[in-house]
């Protein structure tokens, strides 16, 4: 197995200005681009296996209720067919745990549902010998039910007030006395819609069984953690799980669970005997798994007449599914921007019928800065001082809710770069007073962040006989770049150039790591492979100072210094030997070191449930500091008042993630938060059809993403500085920060530019005519 | 698995023969016919593939106009500098239509064949009741998801929008069609819904589209398509103009106008009222402004596509009015 075997000299490096480029901080390019674009690189369902079977889905068609019968002897019949999987057909499974690790009921576990929650919701499979077989007779699947009424959405009159979350209240201060008293008072309701994370790559595996061992190749942004989930399921021990992903074709949070359509794979290649695979159809992605939850909130806040905060008062909805829990943290945002003596914000959960919702590119916080930084906006406008003043002077000097100092918050910074490159001070105040011919120009600010998640991971690393370095992990890359940072982490803290050093992800049998999510791989895998990078160098410089074979022995020094793939005494004055000769001169074929990020003394089941689950976490308020990435977003819109279109037509954001370990990469991923968030702004919603339960534009025609053209020049500047206190190099959190304020900033944009404040996402163009 | 023939045409004659087969369906770029069979609505036995066909490819023009032939593609045709020169409408039509990958593939002929992005016909196993699907069965887009469905056309049975950018231009331009040898006006091509909203065309077993035509003026060498949208590239119009102007040697008074609308109708939408009203009238914004109204006279809405009502008209006087600027 090879495919995810990735080496640094294989591809081009980065460009001319990339001095350095090998070290932590330098710009080396993607080394998986160059197999990414010419389509070397292989994904996880793309292998090709020995006896492989076809399974496709049948999903119901009705939103709530049960399944009467399933009439599957046509598609029995059919050419090709293997095995019609049922509810009743299906091999029993055990309910496996949460992602917290919560030990699950003692009760089986079926992917295929007789009681229907949600329309697009798994009832059958059918596997055959080619996926045109099985593509047929799962249309010859004819499934009747008895039908219920259904809970369409939020604003569905059933819904009611949903269930309170007691875990996401935050309060201090009399926040509703002193709002009642201050003199100056906004109040208004946010909303964004369903969103969906849309990767390029659907969903799908490929699940083989050997005994009582089982395969897994499938996309996965945590293959512990699902390894973990597919034995649970199959009541195998977690070892006799492999999942395989060597690459991801975009998760934004989807990926990081085993779902139901994988139990149904792996179900089938039990049942059959032959590895089974299975792929989403892109309408499936619609509701085989959750998009972000759509969400409600109010926000209101009282000030003095200087735009001084003194009481934010903030309630939230979010939307789960019928027998699933999904909470969306509203409150994330509100509770820690801005200083504010009074606070109060709690939450509700409403139970509709659709797809228990996920884990979507900043949860909680993306539409959490909706709300606070769109009224803080308002707030601005009500007693006329210019938005980006306003959260100057209600900068929040530490956290406000955990009351302890912010370990790093080069927001203030964030801001005067920001206004700076932009040319904030050029904006004239009143709405609608810059034009274009028949456009409405619009300046828009908000602010961004996201906390500084903290977990564990481990990382091989091999000096092998070549003088070449190995890099073992069983974390991922879905085009973040962790391939790159980790070539880098490990060359610049053995002493050899990146092209030397080969980093292999991807597989659960190496090295363990915990979720990639939460933008915490990065500070995570580069601290687990310095420790391990660290620890081989020692072993290496221990020997050539130590065994009485090496070149170096007779010298008596205390240390060496590796540099370039060689070795050499500190101050030159003794042999310069390459790493290959010296581990040929004592006898080495490689060294080898393991590294983690986990507390000392550790015991395995410690680790095991680190790598598992996400319940020993690090909290971001751990200890005397509050943890967080800050941004800052300054927009410009164009909206043609004839037609009510909006078009971003410039974008300047400062942004603290810390220290960058890789500033081209970091970017990237920045602009793509941008990007993303353009969407969110002005496109992207989740329509469903109220008669039928069902997302009716669940294809990539009709569900709108920004193309090349909604995109204008980006540009991006890092403020940050190291921040030992969240990572082990001095890293914060790049992934999910640059989408938060994004839509709250084109919004405060076009309300700039027309007057019309849109508190419902997207905007389009028949809210501004 | 669901088998079907795939035959390649020796000749135009013989494709038309065998298309006319019961279950045959031509087959050319594939943009539209093969997402059709994805979605479950296309369900061709023979498929007759006739892109290999010689000489179908080509685009003459001259005085009198343009022949473009049915296989050249979208692409092909919106890159061509006779047509950007002489007849700009028809390419910014073009090139503001699909995606590039797509406007490679497709051809002009396909194109006119191209069908409705009503969410519900597109989706048989969820939605039962389409009567331009299954005539007779209903229509489940009225009372639900509408925001895409025309104001203007629609029938009791049917209030599919047709989606496409090319024929709006066409119609706008009194092309025709070429069916062999017989012709037939684009906005004649074109049936309303009715209570038959799944006869689309007119056109009939055994015939095959050739060529379109489209006719020299001075109001198509003065001409624009202006396409509204939130998404700026690859999305189908929220409403759309094509606008042909030609003045009297005044360089004020309107001696022709040619006005069609896209997005907003059941079918390509000449907007007769609004050329009428203006035609002799002196170019005044004011004037344009009001005579645009003109072209959504009788319009429908069904909820969510009010706003297609408001901003029609707008987009109309819009792509007038740069006309009028152009010199």
């Amino acid at each position: 197995m090879t495919v995810h075997d990735i080496r640094v000299g294989e591809s081009k490096r980065g460009d001319a200005s990339d001095g350095g480029a090998d070290a932590v901080g330098g710009r080396l390019s993607r080394v998986d681009g160059p197999a990414k674009i010419t389509g070397a690189a292989k994904y996880a369902v793309e292998q090709q296996l020995e006896g492989l079977a076809y399974a496709v889905l049948v999903e119901s068609t009705i939103a709530s209720g049960k399944v009467r019968a399933i009439d599957s002897k046509a598609a029995e019949a059919a050419p090709g067919v293997l095995k019609v999987l049922t509810p009743d057909t299906i091999i029993s499974l055990k309910t496996a745990s949460d992602w917290f690790g919560t030990p699950p009921p003692d009760r089986p576990y079926c992917p295929l549902a007789r009681d229907i929650t949600f329309s697009g919701q798994h009832v059958a499979a059918v596997v055959a010998e080619t996926f045109e077989q099985a593509v047929a007779a799962a249309a010859m699947v004819k499934v009747s039910y008895d039908e219920t009424p259904s809970i369409v959405d939020l604003s569905d009159g059933k819904a009611g007030d949903g269930i309170p979350v007691d875990a996401m209240t935050k309060e201090w201060g009399d926040a509703q006395a002193a709002f009642a008293s201050a003199p100056v008072r906004i109040c208004a309701a946010y909303n964004t819609p369903r969103e969906y994370q849309a990767p390029m790559e659907p969903h799908g595996l490929i699940a083989r069984w050997e005994g009582d061992h089982l395969t897994v190749w499938e996309p996965s942004q945590w293959l512990d953690g699902m390894a973990r989930t597919y034995a649970e399921w199959f009541a195998v021990p977690f070892e006799n799980v492999r999942l395989v992903s060597p690459y991801v074709g975009g998760g934004f949070g989807s990926k990081a669970l085993a779902l139901s359509h994988g139990a149904v794979a792996a179900s089938a290649a039990k049942m059959l005997g032959r590895p089974v695979r299975l792929v989403m159809t892109r309408a499936q992605t619609f509701t085989g798994y959750g998009g972000r939850a759509a969400t409600r909130q109010t926000v209101t806040i009282g000030a003095d007449h200087d735009g001084l905060i003194q009481s934010i008062v903030h309630r939230g909805v979010n939307e789960t599914s019928i027998d699933g829990m999904w909470v969306e943290p509203l409150g994330s945002v509100t509770s820690i921007m801005y200083a504010t003596p009074n606070f109060s914000s709690r939450q509700n959960v409403v139970r509709v019928n659709s797809v228990v919702p996920g884990a979507m590119r900043a949860p909680g916080e993306n539409p959490s800065a909706f709300g606070i930084e769109s009224a803080i906006d308002e707030l601005a406008y009500e007693v006329g001082i210019d938005p980006l003043e306003i959260r100057l002077r209600n900068y929040a000097e530490q956290d406000p809710h955990a009351k302890k100092a912010w370990s790093t918050r080069q927001l203030r910074e964030a801001f005067a770069a920001g206004a700076e490159r932009f040319g904030w001070a050029r904006r004239t105040p009143e709405p609608r007073s810059m034009r274009d011919g028949n456009y409405l120009i619009g300046w828009g600010v908000a602010a961004g962040t996201y906390p500084v998640r903290r977990a564990y991971g481990e990382a091989v690393v091999r000096i092998l006989a070549d003088g070449s370095v190995e890099v073992e992990s069983s974390s991922i890359d879905m085009g973040q770049g962790t391939y790159t940072i980790l070539a880098q982490t490990a060359a610049e803290t053995v002493g050899v150039s990146a092209d030397d050093v080969v980093v292999k992800l991807g597989d659960s049998r190496f090295a363990r790591a915990g979720v990639s999510g939460g933008s915490r791989l990065a500070g995570v895998m580069t601290g687990a492979v310095y420790k391990a990078a660290s620890s081989a160098l020692d072993q290496l410089i221990g020997l050539a100072i130590g065994d009485p074979r090496s070149p170096f022995h007779a010298l008596q020094a205390n240390t060496l210094v590796v540099a370039n793939g060689r070795i050499t005494a500190p101050r030159g004055d003794g042999p310069d030997v390459s790493i290959a000769d010296l581990l040929k001169s004592v006898g080495r074929d490689r060294i080898e070191a393991t590294g983690d990020t986990m507390p000392a003394n550790s015991t395995a089941e410690d680790r095991y449930k680190n790598y598992t689950t996400i319940a020993m976490a690090l909290p971001h308020t751990e200890g005397d500091y509050s943890r967080h990435s800050w941004c800052a977003h300054f927009v410009e819109v164009r909206v043609d008042e004839d037609f009510g279109t909006v078009r971003v037509s410039r974008v300047v954001s400062a942004l603290d993630s810390g220290r960058l370990y890789n500033p081209k990469l970091a970017e990237s991923q920045w602009k793509g938060g941008i990007i993303m968030g353009i969407g969110q702004a002005l496109l992207e919603e989740g329509i469903v059809d109220r008669r039928h339960g069902r997302i009716v534009n669940n294809n990539l025609a009709d569900y709108l993403v920004p193309t090349n053209a909604d995109i204008p020049d980006i540009e991006v500047i890092s403020v940050g500085i190291p921040d030992l206190h969240s990572s082990v190099l001095g890293g914060k959190g790049v992934g999910e920060l640059a989408i938060v304020g994004m839509a709250p900033a084109i919004a405060n944009a076009v309300f700039h530019a027309t007057g019309k404040r849109i508190r419902d996402l997207p905007i389009t163009l028949e809210k501004l005519i | 698995m669901r088998d079907f023939s795939y035959l390649r045409a020796t000749s135009a004659d013989a494709a038309r023969q065998t298309a006319a087969l019961p279950g045959a369906m031509l087959l050319a770029g594939g943009t539209t016919l093969i997402d059709l069979a994805k979605c479950g609505i296309a369900e061709p036995d023979t498929l007759v593939d006739i892109t290999h066909l010689e000489g179908l490819d080509r685009i003459e023009i001259d005085e009198r106009g343009a022949i473009i032939g049915a296989l050249a593609t979208m692409s092909h045709v919106a890159d061509h500098a006779d047509i950007k020169g002489r007849f700009p409408a028809i390419s910014e039509a073009l090139w503001q239509a699909a995606s590039a990958q797509i406007r490679n593939m497709a051809t002009i002929g396909g194109n006119l064949m191209q069908r409705t992005r009503c969410p519900y016909f597109r989706d048989p196993s969820n939605f039962a009741a389409c009567n331009k699907r299954e005539p007779g069965s209903g229509c489940s887009a009225i009372g639900g998801v509408t925001r895409g469905h025309a104001v203007l056309g629609t029938s009791e049975a049917c209030i599919a929008m047709y989606p496409g950018d090319l024929a709006t231009a066409l119609v706008a331009f009194d092309a025709t069609v070429h069916l062999g040898d017989r012709r037939i006006l684009v906005d004649d091509f074109f049936l309303l819904p009715g209570t038959t909203p799944d006869k689309e065309h007119a056109i009939e077993p055994g015939e095959m589209i050739t060529a379109i035509e489209i006719p020299s003026s001075a109001a198509v060498r003065r001409s624009t398509y202006l396409k509204v949208r939130d998404r700026q590239s690859y999305e189908f119009a929220a409403a759309s103009a094509a606008v042909g102007l030609e003045l009297e040697a005044d360089g004020r008074t309107i001696r022709d106008l040619r006005v069609a609308l896209g997005g907003v109708a059941t079918k390509p939408w000449r907007a007769r009222a609004v050329e009428d009203a203006l035609k002799g009238k002196m170019l005044e914004p004011e004037a344009v402004r009001a005579a645009s109204l003109l072209a959504v006279e009788g319009a429908v809405d069904h909820g969510a596509n009010h706003y297609k009502i408001e901003l029609a008209p707008r987009v109309v006087a819009r792509a007038i009015l740069k006309m009028g600027e152009t010199a």
